[in-house]
């Protein structure tokens, strides 16, 4: 959410050349900065009924820890991707892009094993007269022919595994988006609007096993990749005057405070009154599934003011407080996938341990320190891997944040 | 100055003293959550309906509204707290459990119950069928709605009960974006809250009630929902007592 003001440079506006300048080769660590912290974030509301997530930004303002991830995501695919496209070519980038996809599908399938293992674990040991209606979920292990083809089909996705189906769906249709994006970012633009306003329209969605949609419509959420991505290839610039003027401030500063006061409502309803009628019949439902342009406003709004105060030559980037989190957002797939590992392994700890808020506080560090560790881990087999003979030099995918 | 401070200290000790009073005659562990349950918003239709010595509550629900002994379930438990507290006035709660049915599918028996029995007051506790069965929340919430202007409509009070937290279950049940949409659709017409999930998910951090245990037993089971029953029933009572300026919460 960082990355909007002071992007790589990119094709100028006016320029008809498909072509884009290389990036300066200083890598934009406030990309990997906020990566990390979203997924620490993510990983914290993964956790379900964990009180540490009450410092998550979700529960302060409209949107959450996704819009970031998807965004920066989206950012660093076009960084990579559109530079593969331009000294490569298309197909070649195209296939580089779908092996990307498969390797996410590999992922999600991966972890969906792992929380199968659990909750059939969990099914069989558990027995409690006061939960007859909530233990009916078990009846899907009794069909597991159905319910596997329907997880490899993407249609079954568990609690909290939505996001990489969703990651899956963004980078599988990206090919066409960035070779448009290299040739008229503008057009691409409004045409990643568009598709985002048919969806709206027309309710496209997914279909999803046993019933209803997916939580993160694709057909939606591809604008906030679609606009991370335009960002990292020349838009970040075009919006750079606006997005530094004092207007823009004043603006996100304001709805950021509407945003807040609102979700306090949620928590307080006696004060809902306040909130005037014809206000909350326009607002509600805040659609998260098909990223509300509230949330996507709010999101707008937080990088302002992020790129506002922290540039990108912040010596405290620099700083090994921050480094952690760095780490993390360097290796976002695999720290992503921990992560998801980590809230159920959470989530079974504080069944079979202890539920008490002290250790959902104590699980909730150690996950954190457990991707920092795997992070630097990663990070120095890299390093390893990169000075070893034969192996190949390192991707310019770094300069934008690591992997895409 | 010294003559507020009396006041209020006055005040306080009063409503503390009720209170106790009220979760001593029962389970001692039900005043655990009691923050968590606000009268936000007023019964004005309760509040006539004790003046006037007759009181039905419609309690519909899923399948965490019962148990193998419906006496010993919320709503009978509720009947039987607020018989108890209100003398001589006639307290009828009426259920209509729908194990497996989504608020959707809820809305007609809705309509018909509150045409035939004509209550005060419409407890409706949903959010798990829909959870359950990945339901898109906005269906959902047009459910609800349709439900509390039915119920609005016809002169009935609406309480909102959300999911029981189930720790068990969370992994493969996301009940967040369901106990979201209830809060939302509750804030959009000022009714009240009971929010089920957040005071059990309190007893369980604090150990309250253990609702990991593994047991065929009913004992936990029982205690639960006399817990329930009774803090609904003090919700009711109070928000019914509320003066009638504050129709719409705090204007």
């Amino acid at each position: 959410m960082t990355d909007i003001a002071l992007a790589p440079p990119a094709a100028p506006a006016a320029a008809a050349r498909p072509a884009i300048k290389a990036p300066p080769p200083e890598r934009d660590l406030r990309l990997d900065l906020f990566r990390g912290l979203a997924l620490w974030l993510i990983f914290l509301d993964h956790i379900p009924s964990n009180i540490v997530s009450w410092i998550t930004i979700r529960n302060y303002g409209f949107s959450d820890a996704t819009e970031i991830f998807v965004f920066i995501s989206g950012y660093t695919a076009a960084f990579v991707y559109g530079r593969a496209m331009r000294e490569r070519g298309a197909i070649v980038a195209s296939a580089r892009v779908l092996k990307r996809a498969w390797q996410v599908y590999v992922a999600h399938i991966f972890l969906f094993v792992i929380y199968m293992a659990e909750i059939s674990y969990v099914s069989t040991s558990f027995e409690n007269p006061l939960f007859n209606e909530e233990m009916g979920i078990f009846d899907f292990l009794k069909q597991p022919d159905i319910t596997l083809i329907q997880a490899l089909l993407l249609k079954f996705k568990p609690a909290n595994m939505d996001v990489l189906p969703l990651y899956i769906m963004l980078l599988a249709g990206f090919a066409p988006f960035i070779w448009l994006l290299l040739r008229s970012p503008t057009v691409a633009l409004l045409a990643s609007a568009f598709v985002y306003a048919l969806s709206w329209h027309f309710e496209w969605n997914l279909p999803s096993y046993p019933e209803g949609t997916w939580v993160f419509n694709p057909f939606a959420w591809q604008l906030m990749f679609g606009f991370g991505a335009w960002c990292a290839l020349g838009g970040a610039q075009k919006l750079e005057r606006l997005m530094r003027s004092k207007a823009a401030l004043g603006v996100a500063a304001a709805y950021l405070i509407f945003a807040f006061a609102i979700v306090m409502t949620w928590y307080f309803p006696r004060y809902a009154h306040l909130v005037p009628r014809w206000l909350s019949d326009w607002m509600y439902p805040i659609d998260k599934t098909n990223l509300d342009v509230l949330r996507f406003a709010h999101f707008l709004a937080l990088a302002v003011i992020t790129v506002r105060f922290i540039p990108r030559d912040w010596p405290f980037l620099k700083s090994s407080w921050l480094r952690p989190a760095i780490l993390c957002g360097q290796h976002s797939l695999e720290i992503f996938c921990l992560g998801v590992f980590l809230a159920f392994a959470a989530h079974f700890a504080l069944e079979q341990v202890s539920a008490r808020i002290a250790a959902q506080i104590a699980f909730s560090i150690l996950g954190i320190l457990i991707m920092i560790a795997s992070a630097a881990l990663m990070a120095w087999y890299k390093k390893v891997e990169g000075r070893s003979p034969g192996s190949r030099p390192p991707l310019n995918a770094d300069l934008a944040g690591g992997e895409a | 100055m010294k003559a507020i401070a009396a006041a209020v200290t006055l005040i306080l000790a009063v409503a503390f003293t009720g209170l106790c009073d009220a979760f001593a005659q029962n389970d001692p562990a039900c005043g655990v959550a009691s923050a968590l349950v606000s009268p936000d918003f007023r019964l004005s239709h309760v509040a006539t309906a004790i003046t006037n010595k007759q009181l039905t509550i419609v309690v519909v629900g899923s399948g965490s509204s019962t148990l193998p002994d419906v006496k010993k379930a919320y709503p009978a438990r509720l009947e039987e707290f607020l018989t108890g507290k209100l003398p001589g006035v006639n307290v009828k709660v009426l259920t209509q459990i729908k194990v497996r049915e989504p608020a959707k599918e809820v809305l007609p028996q809705l309509r018909k119950l509150i045409a035939t029995e004509k209550p005060s007051l419409v407890v409706w506790q949903t959010g798990t069928v829909e959870a359950m069965r990945g339901i898109e929340p906005d269906t959902f919430s047009g459910a609800l709605q349709d439900g509390i202007e039915a119920a609005q409509d016809s002169r009935s009070d609406v309480i909102l009960m959300n999911m029981q937290y189930s720790p068990r279950t969370e992994l493969m049940i996301s009940m967040p974006p369901y106990a979201d949409a209830i809060r939302i659709v509750a804030l959009q017409h000022e009714i009240i809250l009971f929010d089920r999930l957040a005071i059990m998910r309190r007893w369980g951090e604090l150990g309250t009630f253990d609702l990991n245990e593994v047991t065929k037993k009913m004992d936990t089971a029982f205690r639960i929902h006399g817990c329930i029953g009774l803090l609904l029933g003090d919700l009711i009572l109070e928000a019914a007592r509320l003066p009638a300026s504050s129709e719409n919460g705090l204007k």
